[in-house]
């Protein structure tokens, strides 16, 4: 593990590599067994199966590839600034995708349902009550109530807002080199995001169950299933990223200057930690 | 495998990787660019044959040769196989091939996941010509997927959605990779208000890229949960709205006109001065051009849904929003104009596609302008006034810049010259044939024939043929093109390193073909406005 010393004229390319390939034939195998799978097709399960595996495969290799890369020293300055603009830019893709979603409850919110329940709309649809959360149409046939804010997803919030205080924490502690506030930081960090996923397990199976809330519940439960969802799906991701820099943090990869993989996932986290407080407000709340 | 990959990782760069391994492999831009170029070009023909499909069912009026079903299924498939698979792809290959030589760039920033960028795109493009084969055939919604069609149809949909999931995530990395490679690889001296338009075109559009591929996604994820998962995002029984979709929609679908024209410009950017023989006139005025199209082009998104119905204040203020748009898209046809002005021009077959390029994508424009009037528009909406106005903007403006990207760079790619004669016969019989299929569909959309239909009423017969006679030599003409370029290939002369002489940004100092590892080392420069090279020194290469 020599770190080769090299002014920054040069800039690090890497070897042909299979994996972008393997990751298509696994991008491939998912959409095509997406498509089968939502048709009820038996088929589809397989290639989402074969899909699922061959690009687990695929993350396996690539990162570790670039986590060899990174520790035999190939990334320096430029390599350094070429990772922090490529996050950026991928969190800003990521803060555009949800926008679509929040536009959607914006627009139901704002538009869709008081143009519904308002007077030019009686003759159409007489029995539709455009009251938010509890709307009922024609299309909403079941009963449905709606999630308090103040029960789970305030300790929710709670659980997201300490975690970013601990990733912090970590962070402090990866720049004065002190080790064990970086591991224990960062586990907690871990811990407090497996808690909060553990934790809208339960507050689903409670909407589900006992509030029989669910994706066919009108405006409120679509746009509530979506948000939330797509959301859980990110924090489950950034804890994935997270417990990964935790394992090489504990193999003893980083120094102070030298842990972008660290703070990607960082950013990733308060990233996610954002969208819950606009989810809690918007969603949960108002 | 991972153990040798640390034994060669090491030492950098070493020659040209072989066979099959080249390609699927590739981490170097030049063969990435490569495969984005052929991959679309076969797109291209694959959508171009569905268009004469449409075309050759449109030849007389009653039906010829396809039922309503598949013939909305071609239309479908048509716009969505051009749009994503020929035209962007095209531009991200151009940009791959040529950003690192422009601005003295060892690689792109990201050069393995460019290669996953580009091996996305035959999957999605499967996925899409799959869905002709399974039950319902493929999406018959029109390329803009409209609910509630879209939230009907049979698995073709569901393929198409994936697909689009897909390609999506194949153009955000693209334009990760772009816009990282421009921000963060130039070479010392190449600043930003100095380097060339195609750079700072290719910057933009990377920009509008990331910020609308995501919206896309989740519009199609919200048609895919309304099918599967019983929400009702586009449907009024559940407190949805049909109309959120296309509100969504279009806030992807208006700058997404702008990433099939931005790189468009800065190509010709690049073009005109060669031809003229003279610096690019208004540089700094071009570049706040390009910038303030990508910031007004999200704000106009709802001139596509005047009929839709809207408030009238909405509508004022996505007219005059979209004709805004005009003002800097002026600025740069008189900039281009500006630098042919006393030029000592020349009319090699780059340069006749640039200022092809420039009359009819100005037609293009101005009917855009007519479609902007929102009463105007109520008459024109859906009719094939609409079709004509954006095969002005995509076929001679995209398409044609694209072939002057490749005619121009063909020598530095390649090493060899194309042949100039069946180039200009390329030039000419596309620019008549591009005008006598689509000229006539202005008359036939102001005498109101509505598109996306297989049959029409007898007045519209002759307009009709016109068109479909231009469209089949307009297709017989892009056979010339692959014909030179294949041919040349293996059969041109020698490129000179300067095969014009009046090019002078970066990528023709180097020698050609321009070398496997180009600025394996980065140069010092000093540049004048748009790229022109003053001076350089260091930049090695490696074969």
């Amino acid at each position: 593990m020599t770190v080769m010393s090299r002014s920054q004229t040069h800039y690090f390319v890497p070897d042909p590599s299979r994996w972008p390939v393997v990751g298509a034939v696994a991008l491939f195998c998912l959409g095509l067994g997406a498509a089968f799978a939502v048709n009820g097709m038996p088929a589809g399960r397989w290639g989402l199966l074969a899909g699922a595996l061959i690009l687990l495969y695929m993350l396996l290799g690539w990162f570790g590839d670039v986590i060899r890369e990174s520790l035999r020293g190939n990334y320096q300055g430029k390599e350094d600034l070429s990772f922090r603009w490529g996050m950026g830019w991928f969190i800003f893709s990521e803060v555009m995708f949800f926008a679509a979603f929040f536009g959607a409850l914006f627009w139901v919110r704002v538009v869709s349902l008081p143009t519904l329940g308002s007077a030019d709309y009686k003759l159409l649809y007489p029995d539709f009550d455009a009251a938010w959360p509890l709307a009922t149409g024609p299309g909403i046939t079941d009963v449905y109530s709606a999630m308090e804010a103040l029960g789970l997803p305030a300790i929710n919030t709670l659980v997201l807002l300490t975690s970013g205080a601990t990733v912090t924490l970590a962070h402090w502690g990866m720049l004065s080199g002190d080790r064990f506030q970086l591991k224990w930081g960062l586990l907690a960090t871990v811990c407090l995001g497996v808690l909060f996923l553990t934790l809208q397990v339960h507050e689903y199976r409670h909407a589900i169950s006992e509030l029989n809330l669910t994706l066919a519940s009108g405006a409120y439960g679509m746009t509530f299933y979506l948000l939330t969802g797509f959301h859980g799906l990110h924090v489950l991701l950034g804890t994935i990223i997270l417990a990964v820099v935790w394992l090489r943090v504990m193999r003893g990869h980083f120094d102070e200057r030298h842990h972008f993989a660290f703070e990607a996932a960082s950013w990733y986290w308060h990233f996610v930690d954002v969208v819950w407080l606009l989810l809690f407000v918007f969603v949960y709340w108002l | 495998m991972a153990m040798t990959d640390i034994a060669q990782a090491g030492h950098g760069h070493h020659g040209k990787p072989q066979g099959l391994a080249r390609w699927l492999f590739a981490t170097n831009h030049k063969d990435i660019g490569s495969l984005y170029l052929w991959f679309s070009f076969c797109m291209f023909l694959s959508g171009g044959v569905l268009a004469l499909c449409i075309r050759a069912e449109l030849f007389r009026p009653g039906l010829q040769f396809f039922q309503p079903e598949l013939f909305n299924q071609f239309t479908t498939l048509h716009g969505l196989i051009m749009v994503f698979g020929a035209i962007m792809p095209a531009f991200t290959g151009m940009a791959n091939w040529m950003l690192p030589l422009m601005i003295g760039a060892p690689d792109m920033a990201f050069a393995r996941m460019n290669n996953w960028s580009f091996w996305l795109l035959p999957p999605a493009a499967a996925l899409l010509m799959l869905s002709f084969i399974v039950p319902g055939g493929a999406a018959a919604a029109g390329w803009t997927l409209y609910a509630p069609l879209s939230t009907q149809m049979g698995m073709g949909m569901d393929m198409t959605i994936f697909a689009i999931h897909i390609m999506g995530l194949s153009s955000i990395m693209g334009s990760i990779n772009i816009i990282v490679t421009i921000l963060n690889l130039r070479a010392p001296g190449m600043s930003l208000m100095k380097m060339p338009m195609f750079a700072w075109a290719s910057l933009i559009t990377a920009f509008l890229i990331i910020a609308v591929m995501p919206v896309l996604a989740g519009v199609v994820t919200m048609v895919l949960t309304d099918r599967h998962f019983g929400t009702h995002f586009f449907n009024a029984a559940g407190g949805g709205d049909p109309i959120l979709y296309q509100h969504i929609f279009w806030f992807f679908g208006h700058p997404e006109v702008y990433i099939m024209a931005l790189p468009a410009f800065g190509i010709v950017s690049q073009v005109i001065p060669a031809f003229a023989r003279k610096p690019l006139f208004g540089y700094a005025s071009m570049v706040y051009a390009t910038s303030s199209i990508g910031v007004l082009s999200f704000m106009v998104w709802a001139h596509h849904m005047f009929v839709t119905g809207m408030p009238a204040a909405a509508q004022l203020f996505f007219m005059y929003a979209t004709m805004l748009i005009a003002v800097p898209t002026g600025v740069k046809v008189f900039n281009w104009i500006a630098t042919m002005w006393e030029g000592s021009m020349s009319f090699e077959t780059p340069m006749l596609f640039a200022v092809g390029f420039i009359l009819l994508f100005t037609i293009g424009g101005l009917s855009g302008v007519t479609l902007s009037v929102a009463a105007v528009d109520v008459q024109l909406h859906g009719s094939y006034y609409v079709v004509a106005h954006f095969h002005y903007v995509l076929v001679a403006g995209a398409l044609f810049s694209l072939f002057a990207a490749i005619y121009y760079w063909f020598p530095k790619m390649t090493g060899r010259l194309y042949s100039e004669r069946l180039g200009k016969l390329h030039f000419w019989w596309s620019l008549l044939w591009f005008n006598v299929t689509f000229f006539p569909m202005h008359f036939l959309g102001l005498a109101g024939m509505p598109r996306r239909i297989p049959d029409y009423a007898l007045q519209f017969t002759e307009f009709n043929q016109i068109a479909s006679v231009g469209a089949f030599m307009f297709g017989l003409g892009q056979l010339i093109f692959l014909f030179n370029m294949l041919r040349s290939l293996r059969h041109g002369a020698p490129a000179p390193q300067l095969p014009w002489d009046g090019a002078n940004t970066l990528e023709w100092r180097i020698p050609t073909p321009a070398p496997y590892h180009s600025f394996v080392e980065a140069p010092q420069l000093e540049v004048k406005e748009n790229g022109v090279v003053v001076r350089l020194s260091g930049g090695r290469h490696e074969e």
